[in-house]
């Protein structure tokens, strides 16, 4: 008999039916993966399971009885953990606190010793070393991950949700992770693994089910599974996988960055004597784990930070002291990586978003008074070319969706025709369709012999589209190069601050 | 011995110390106790009024300082609930329900000081709380003169400081009122009542807030006045911000802000202007929000409405 069932679930939100017809079986001991793309009802399952959202219709049954969860506890007494994708773990406390908050099983007072003493256990059982004492705040991402774990086990989780889980990890530490998924499979404890990336869930999956537009599709043994079929199931149409990438014709330097060091807010050194250049043709990619100076790095370079020493060139002409709005009008373009809070004005149209770099310019404004009729034509002009949808340009920035957000952002930095487009986390959060238009955009950049600065924090992404690959670990550009050269595993140990020679394998 | 030195050698400075800011430390400690699980509490001005007028007024009417000190507790309490339920379950701004509050209380107060009592003020037979005196310590020198007899809710103030900081940090409730405050959905993810941590902890927070309104009409006086407060609420809003959230920071600063207060009374005695010496801790005050002295960084969620799962 399944531990878990699910049978035909349906919630709605409105006049949105974000999940229908669901149905799922979970084996004892087995790693199952929910395979769907944003949007496709992954999350709301899973808030369903965890007692967040009540189901509108459907069963949820565990070992054969069905379940009511009127909250999260519910869920937590009847053996249900969840790792979320943003981690519910408070910065200012400790591990321990951390872990046993909630059910602290003393009665009133809270013994520090007790819950340090019960993290030590489990963390020593499950082989993942986890220091108690010290504040979450102060662990790397892949340690935060370890204490979401230990904490659903504390809890006597006797099924594991892991929703998105390697989004932040290394390639090392996913596959430590992986192996702590095999561990809990082998002491019976299924594990649901939630996913938008093809690989890992062939590499971890028993079985997957796929789910398109709040529907399960399929549930199939991975064995049976191709890339390509599961990549037709989760888009409903066919797709291509590998963008085509023609090597680049290189020419000159456009950015030149020397002996960079840069403060991020807490007055604490982030960027740390980081130098390269970028040259006309090239896409050049930075990678690295989130939080190792990319975020920093990028904002001295478009002069939203200021710098603690080095000197930036662009074209040739020294740009260090130069403001926010000079560096645009040089021709440098920036794509930011929160595209919502950063990149548009939300409650604002797309034709007036589209504007917003140019508004004081001819023809968008003439002595001061805005032009609503060329904002308006040039709007349908550029979402006719970077097919926004909906194609309207009163349409307000919030009502579309992720990809076509960032289209409207691509549409805007691409149009003033930069010679250096710099584009943060371009795809982060967008589904395998948007994918392919913006990896296509930024290719096409290049074939017109500007330059691209890609900082990213998916391999995958780094690897297919740059020409040279930058590793960043502790503010220090640990490594540059060759695309061709570069492999999974020589950028993942450079991620982890290892020095490697260039095409040298480990 | 020059002034200074005079002024600064009298016990009696530390102990007006201690009781101008028994106040300050008991709102300051309130707002701590609110803004430990997110809600925002700048109504400390306008709880401390109520405090004081229903104080007053129910120890004149009972004959007994006692039943004023529990009935201005009382509607101190009840009128943080003003602050919680819209706060917590409409999720409406708590800055702006803080202010609304502090209006409202201080033209409360007078319409009922007015109708009740007239313009004769209330009645002069109102019983006071008693001052203590602690036996062995009384004959301390110095320290007898500074600990040894003050009014029964400065000792008060000093207890609860303590129960405050033990309870805070050493009680599962208090570790899951801190959580509340800085992650509520993380919170509410492990099975913990947001809505119902931080009615309590408005609600407790409000019930200290009154302590020190009462304190104010009846511990140091036994009347009301109107807008008796005088901006108390303010200061005890910086003494909880400078003492960074915790039970002994809100102690600490406000003696800080108590000793300026002390100190421009003695010195007005020597011919030094009042108004000069009256503006310190308000100086202070602004010095402290600087963050010159030290960085005080509020709980992560603090004044972040949160809608519990649906």
């Amino acid at each position: 008999m399944a531990i878990l069932e699910i049978r035909n679930l349906r919630k709605v939100f409105g006049s949105v039916i974000a999940n229908d017809e669901v149905n799922l079986s979970l084996e004892a001991g087995e790693t199952h993966a929910i395979l769907g793309e944003n949007g496709a009802g992954k999350s709301t399952l899973i808030k369903m399971i965890s007692g967040l959202y009540k189901p509108d219709a459907g069963q949820i049954l565990l070992n054969g009885v069905e379940q009511h969860f009127a909250n999260p506890r519910d869920a937590i007494l009847a053996g249900i953990g969840v790792v979320h994708q943003h981690f519910m773990l408070i910065p200012a406390l400790s591990v321990a606190e951390n872990v046993v908050l909630g059910s602290e099983g003393s009665r009133f007072l809270f013994r520090k010793k007790d819950a340090i003493e019960k993290v030590l256990r489990i963390s020593k059982e499950l082989g993942l070393p986890l220091d108690p004492a010290i504040k979450v705040q102060d662990l790397p991402v892949g340690m935060q991950q370890r204490v979401e774990i230990v904490k659903a086990l504390y809890r006597n989780a006797r099924i594991l949700i892991l929703d998105e889980p390697t989004a932040v990890l290394t390639p090392q530490e996913t596959e430590e992770l992986f192996a702590v998924v095999r561990r809990l499979n082998q002491d019976q404890i299924p594990v649901i693994f939630i996913s938008h990336k093809l690989d890992e869930v062939r590499e971890i999956a028993d079985r997957i089910t796929v789910m398109r537009a709040g529907k399960s599709v399929n549930t199939m043994p991975v064995a049976d599974a191709t890339a390509k079929e599961l990549a037709q199931l989760m888009v409903g149409r066919e797709v291509v996988l590998e963008t085509i990438k023609t090597p680049a014709q290189t020419g000159n330097v456009v950015l030149s960055v020397e002996g960079l060091s840069v403060r991020d807010d807490r007055k604490m050194t982030r960027v740390k004597n980081v130098s390269f250049d970028v040259r006309t043709g090239e896409i050049f990619g930075i990678a690295g784990v989130d939080g190792n100076g990319q975020t920093e790095l990028v904002e001295a370079i478009v002069g939203l930070r200021k710098l603690e020493g080095g000197k930036i060139l662009f074209l040739d002409k020294d740009i260090t002291a130069e403001s926010v709005s000079g560096r645009i009008h040089r021709g440098i373009g920036y794509v930011p990586q929160d595209r919502q809070r950063d990149g548009l004005v939300l409650p604002f149209t797309v034709a007036d978003n589209l504007i917003l770099r140019s508004v004081g310019n001819q023809p968008f404004s003439k002595s001061g008074w805005l032009q609503k009729k060329s904002t308006r034509a040039s709007a349908e002009k550029l979402i006719k070319e970077f097919d926004i949808r909906p194609p309207l340009a009163d349409a307000q920035a919030v009502s579309l969706s992720g990809g076509n957000q960032q289209k409207v952002i691509l549409a805007r930095e691409m149009s003033r025709e930069p010679q250096l487009l710099i584009a943060v986390q371009p795809t982060r959060g967008l589904d395998v369709g948007a994918i392919e238009g913006i990896h296509r955009h930024l290719l096409s950049l290049c074939e017109q012999g500007k330059a691209v600065l890609l900082v990213s924090l998916e391999l995958e992404e780094i690897m297919q589209l740059s020409d040279r690959i930058g590793v960043m670990h502790a503010g220090e550009l640990v490594t540059v190069m060759d695309a061709k050269k570069a492999t999974r595993e020589t950028l993942g140990l450079a991620m982890t601050g290892e020095r490697v020679e260039e095409g040298v394998a480990p | 011995m020059s002034v200074l030195g005079l002024v600064f050698s009298n016990p009696e400075l530390y102990g007006s110390t201690l009781a101008m800011a028994t106040p300050l430390a008991l709102g300051a400690l309130g707002g701590t106790f609110s803004e430990r699980t997110g809600v925002v509490n700048i109504a400390m001005e306008g709880i401390m009024l109520v405090g004081a007028f229903f104080g007053v007024m129910a120890a004149a009417s009972s004959h007994s300082a006692w039943v004023g000190l529990l009935a201005g507790v009382v509607a101190g309490g009840l009128i943080s609930l003003a602050l919680a339920w819209p706060a917590v379950r409409l999720q409406s701004d708590q800055v702006i329900l803080g202010m609304a509050i502090n209006l409202f209380a201080a033209g409360l107060t007078a319409f009922l000081l007015n109708t009740v009592y007239g313009f004769g003020g209330t009645p002069i037979s109102t019983p006071q709380l008693p001052q203590l005196t602690i036996p062995i310590l009384n004959n301390i020198p110095f320290l007898g003169a500074v600990l040894g007899q003050q009014n029964v809710v400065v000792y008060l103030m000093i207890l609860l400081v303590i129960i405050g900081h033990f309870f805070l940090f050493h009680t599962n409730l208090g570790l899951r009122m801190r959580a509340v405050g800085e992650h509520p959905e993380a919170a509410d993810t492990v099975g913990i009542n947001v809505v119902r941590i931080r009615y309590f902890g408005v609600l407790i927070g409000g019930m200290m807030s009154g302590l020190a309104g009462v304190y104010l009409s009846i511990g140091m006086l036994n009347s009301f006045e109107v807008n008796m407060t005088d901006g108390r609420g303010y200061i005890a809003l910086a003494a909880m911000i400078f003492g960074k959230w915790t039970p002994f920071g809100s102690l600490g600063a406000a003696l800080l802000f108590g000793f300026a207060t002390a100190v421009s009374f003695s010195l007005q005695n020597y011919g030094v202007s009042a108004n000069l010496i009256g503006i310190l801790p308000y100086a202070l005050t602004i010095v402290a929000l600087t963050g010159v002295i030290g960085r005080s960084k509020a709980p992560a969620a603090d004044g972040l409405p949160y809608e519990p799962s649906k």
